[in-house]
């Protein structure tokens, strides 16, 4: 299967704010935030479907999310997960002694993973700190 | 018959809008629907009425399941835990009231404790950068009435604080600005195409990570120096188009985010955006303002700082505060392995730490101060369920620009709940017989 490299950012949306606030532990957060936003030439270049469970992975982790469409785009090369544990398991921790870790720019490889499941925000967290994943 | 309650202040984001309406029940207990927030706001005051809340502490067991314990219980465990560790991290502070801050400072200072706030992971660059040259800021009172150059970098207020634009920075029609939108120009720099870059009269595409070179590039266009043809990806006529819009206004401001204080350059890049401000008042008024996210990390800020000098990661393991980012900072502390136990409070590291960090967490004896189950909640030996501040409780916070606005309260708390404030009251007080401080 085709692997595609894109340079990751993460950040708020306003689904993702609700979300958050209707409860972490809920399905409605997964769908807020367990997902990755890509540009139409990126799905391109991947040849899945848009919706398609993707396996995204960084010299930091990997996780499972729903490849979505951008839709505060275009933005080729660059792919968006909202802030949440699912972004969380891909950033740079890397402080470079500013205390600050670098959220926004790490490289990640993304390929299709469609029999994966999404895990929830509390229960991904959980596995993940137990090293179950 | 229903009742509303008026001027409520909403506690989601540093916007801290003061002008919200809640209809409650006619005893006032419960929560029936809300008016003119936003729909995090909204959602924030709802889900404080859900069925499926957790209103008594519980203490995880070895299996992964839960015990329901007393509050006494609760500050029991959690004072022994803080009395008795070498270097706990007290973390988040920033969804609770600043009564609540002072009086977790004072079991900090106690236990000789490592203080943080969520500033950590959002503007603790921009900390560093007022500390290094200063900060030309003003208030949003001043953006509303005069502000006609609005600049947005790195940050989408249209998600993040969505009421911003309609209550201070573009619609609104102030003493100055009296035809509203139509009397102010909005420049937008971000690497997507967000819904506030949709609004722009110009939106600036940069290079993810290249801020410094395109904040450098309009130091230089304001000279009329030489520039590259292509700088971060902005070609050089349109950087000097907008810094023509940027000079030819009267009141300037520039909203920065986390597109800056995250990406590569960090604090430099904040840096630079502040000499940008400073440059442009050679030419009109400008200033500068970080869009501060929770309704409170100013005020965790403003505490810190009045009573221990320093705006976050403050260290008090040496029995005085000493503050050195990247290394006194929660997460180098956590990934190090430097922490033997975590205490968190009004904010979830569980979710919005890299993972590294929360592993850490999930390690050492922890306790999570939270009104909702998070993944923080979920990783710690024990949950501690309060009421919501600005919802159940009222008390100060400070809005995005250093104003502080007392939060309301709107209704009780299920019964027998306690406050941020009333429960470290008890871990303070059982504290102090701990370590025997008069």
């Amino acid at each position: 299967m085709a692997k595609i490299t894109l340079n990751l950012i993460s950040g708020r949306t306003i689904s993702q704010g609700v979300a958050m606030e209707g409860g972490k532990e809920k399905d409605l957060y997964r769908k807020a935030c367990g997902i990755i936003e890509m540009d139409d030439s990126d799905f391109k270049k991947l040849g899945c479907w848009k919706n398609t469970n993707v396996r995204v992975t960084s010299p930091y982790g990997t996780v499972i999310v729903k490849a979505q469409e951008t839709s505060q785009g275009p933005h080729p090369g660059v792919g968006f997960i909202p802030m949440g544990p699912w972004a969380n398991l891909l950033v740079n921790p890397n402080t470079y002694s500013t205390g600050m870790p670098t959220f926004k720019g790490t490289p990640v490889e993304v390929e299709v993973a469609m029999d994966q499941p999404i895990l929830l925000g509390v229960e991904l967290v959980q596995k993940a700190c137990r090293g179950e994943l | 018959m229903t009742k509303t309650v008026t001027d409520v202040v909403c506690p989601f984001c540093g916007t801290l809008c003061d002008d919200l309406e809640v209809e409650v029940t006619d005893d006032g207990k419960q929560i029936l629907d809300v008016y003119n927030a936003c729909a995090i706001g909204a959602e924030k005051f709802l889900h404080s009425q859900a069925k499926d809340r957790i209103t008594r502490p519980r203490l995880q067991q070895p299996d992964g399941s839960w015990k329901e314990i007393s509050y006494d219980e609760a500050a029991d465990y959690t004072a022994k835990m803080l009395a008795g560790a070498k270097k706990p991290l007290m973390y988040g502070w920033s969804s609770t009231n600043c009564e609540a801050q002072s009086m977790g400072h004072e079991i900090a200072e106690m236990c000789c404790a490592c203080v943080d706030n969520t500033a950590a992971v959002c503007h603790g660059t921009t900390l560093i950068a007022v500390q290094d040259i200063g900060l030309p800021t003003c208030t949003l009172g001043e953006v509303k009435n005069r502000a006609d150059t609005i600049i947005f970098w790195g940050c989408n207020p249209c998600h993040a604080h969505p009421r911003h634009m309609s209550r201070y920075s573009i619609f609104p029609r102030g003493f100055f600005t009296g035809k509203g939108h139509k009397s102010r120009k909005l420049v937008v720099v971000d690497p997507r195409v967000t819904d506030t870059a949709k609004m722009a009269d110009m939106h600036l595409q940069v290079t993810q990570g290249q801020d410094y070179e395109l904040l450098n590039a309009f130091r230089v266009a304001f000279r009329n120096e030489w520039l590259p043809d292509v700088v971060a990806g902005i070609p050089k006529e349109k950087i000097i188009e907008a810094a023509n819009i940027m000079k030819a206004g009267r009141f300037g401001i520039i909203f920065f985010g986390m597109g800056v204080t995250q990406s590569l350059g960090k604090n430099h890049n904040i840096d630079e955006a502040i000499a940008v401000t400073k440059d442009l008042n050679e030419y009109t008024k400008f200033s500068i303002m970080p869009m501060r996210g929770h309704y409170n990390v100013t005020g965790s800020g403003e505490v810190l700082a009045w009573q221990f000098g320093y705006p976050y990661s403050v260290d008090l393991t040496r029995g005085f505060p000493r503050y050195n980012p990247g290394d006194t900072s929660s997460i180098d502390l956590l990934t190090r392995g430097e922490i033997d136990a975590a205490f968190v409070i009004g904010s979830d590291p569980g979710a919005h730490f890299p993972i590294s960090a929360v592993k850490q967490i999930a390690k050492v004896n922890s306790v999570c101060i939270d009104p909702h189950i998070t993944p923080t909640s979920g990783v710690s030996k024990l949950h501690v369920p309060v009421a919501f501040v600005g919802v159940e409780t009222g008390g100060n916070a400070y809005r995005m620009d250093n104003v502080p606005i007392d939060c309301r309260k709107v209704v009780d708390p299920p019964a027998g709940m306690l406050t941020d404030e009333e429960f470290l009251t008890m871990v303070r007080d059982r504290v102090k017989k701990l370590k025997g401080v008069a």
